[in-house]
């Protein structure tokens, strides 16, 4: 890529500028490679923000979930921390057969304090977010 | 406390940057293309059974770790690597290191990077960065893609290396502990220029090297069969994000191979690789259209088959295309 083509679009997402300025290798007039400085440009931001978006719904979708009482808190807090269930099984220490049930509300209902404090910990919350849930 | 005379420079890549910087503060100096060279860090992958956030994984660059230690045998650099179990020994071991005066390398997870742009914080576990210091709770970080040096509490910082998923970084710190004076780089730079063109003609198929672009290529043009509409164009965001991942430009270090070559072809007075490095370019201009295109069919939504097609087509010219210039590269060195 030649210096004179580097795009220079800003990272707008979450409605923030979340542009982080980069190395870039480009060419000069003689063709000669030399670094110069970006923050990003339109095909990545948009890429970007597109995996925000679905992000930010399916965070939604397991909100509405869990008042509605069909999931657990912890399908929140597991959305919200970018995991998917081996992840979080993983973050956890056990099987994924156990942690599934714990995102049932029932599975939930049953943890004990030590572990409801595991899983706090996890998602950096305390854990009262986890049981009386406002989302 | 805090090691004196280290320099921070910011780099395209975090691994590259973090070999430049660990090895510039023990005197070898190298630009960075040279490092991500003899590294042999150009690369391509795609693994559909790997899922990040349900979205297969795609490449551009070597696992994480391969560039540090093949540079540091190449030059003949004595290294320590380190992984751990538990996460107290890791953190000791890191203090202690730091004790003794040693810049530290690790892997991390850019989840836990505090100082990141918030857009950026995704469960990434490739990523490499300095500790030069430690002030306090806080530790002293030099991240090869930021601009200034930066820090890190401890907290955040031991989250980071012990994050999980894949690539698991089970805590691994790195650092060389015995340097060479003298070494060997334009044999160095000739056996890194050999490994790619062996990791890009050779790697078994389906999943690696130009079989992997070319496979890729394949899965593309079925994304709008398989897939709803809205799935096809985030399996397809994911790869553009990969390409781009952290100062690439769109060329998924391509650019930064591209100017590898043209210094090669200064160490080993070897004019053909200049014209090689010029094809370098051509090719990563013709990966940021791609990027350019798949950024259109995104934006679309609309699940066109034939759009998937064009971009699949791309791929696999792409694939002949590389084949084409490593076949050719090969006969270079």
């Amino acid at each position: 890529m030649k210096k004179e083509e580097v795009p220079h679009d800003k990272k707008i997402i979450h409605g923030e500028d979340n542009s982080l300025v980069k190395v870039l290798y480009v060419t000069d007039q003689q063709g000669k490679y030399e670094t110069t400085k970006y923050e990003g440009w339109d095909a990545e931001n948009l890429a970007m923000s597109q995996a925000w978006d679905d992000i930010d719904d399916r965070i939604a979708q397991t909100r509405e979930k869990v008042i509605r009482g069909e999931v657990s808190p912890i399908a929140y807090y597991m959305e919200k921390n970018l995991m998917d269930l081996p992840t979080l099984a993983s973050y956890v220490g056990s099987w994924k057969f156990f942690v599934k049930k714990h995102l049932t509300p029932s599975g939930f209902k049953k943890l004990n304090a030590a572990k409801l404090k595991k899983y706090a910990d996890i998602f950096n919350i305390r854990v009262e977010e986890l049981t009386h849930f406002k989302g | 406390m805090k090691i004196e005379h280290f320099q921070h420079k910011q780099s395209a890549h975090c691994e590259s940057g973090v070999t430049l910087g660990l090895l510039q503060h023990y005197g070898i100096q190298l630009s960075e293309p040279l490092i991500f060279g003899i590294g042999a860090g150009y690369f391509f992958g795609h693994l559909p059974f790997i899922k990040v956030s349900g979205v297969p994984g795609t490449t551009f660059r070597i696992w994480p770790g391969y560039i540090f230690k093949r540079v540091c045998k190449e030059l003949g650099v004595k290294m320590k690597v380190e992984s751990f179990s538990g996460k107290e020994k890791g953190m000791q071991a890191l203090d202690a290191a730091l004790q003794a005066g040693r810049p530290v390398g690790m892997q991390t997870s850019v989840f836990y990077l505090s100082y990141f742009p918030p857009a950026y914080r995704f469960h990434f576990n490739g990523h490499n960065l300095i500790a030069y210091g430690k002030e306090g709770d806080d530790y002293l970080i030099s991240d090869p893609v930021m601009e200034t040096v930066t820090r890190l509490s401890a907290a955040d910082l031991e989250k980071a290396r012990f994050a999980k998923g894949f690539p698991a970084p089970n805590g691994r710190m790195y650092y060389p502990v015995l340097t060479k004076p003298d070494f060997d780089l334009p044999n160095a730079i000739r056996r890194g220029i050999k490994k790619t063109c062996w990791f890009m003609l050779s790697s078994p198929p389906p999943f690696f090297g130009i079989h992997g672009i070319r496979f890729l290529g394949r899965k593309i043009k079925k994304y709008p069969v398989k897939l709803e509409p809205r799935r096809a164009a985030l399996f397809v965001g994911n790869i553009i994000r990969m390409q781009e991942e952290i100062g690439t430009g769109g060329g998924g270090f391509r650019f930064l191979y591209a100017a590898f070559l043209q210094e090669a072809a200064q160490y080993l007075n070897n004019a053909a690789l200049l014209e090689a490095s010029n094809e370098m370019t051509r090719i990563g201009d013709a990966w940021r259209n791609f990027a350019f295109a798949a950024a259109r069919v995104m934006k679309d939504r609309s699940g066109n088959l034939a759009s998937y097609d064009e971009l699949g087509e791309m791929l696999i010219q792409l694939a002949d295309r590389e084949k084409k210039f490593f076949t050719h590269l090969k006969t270079l060195v």
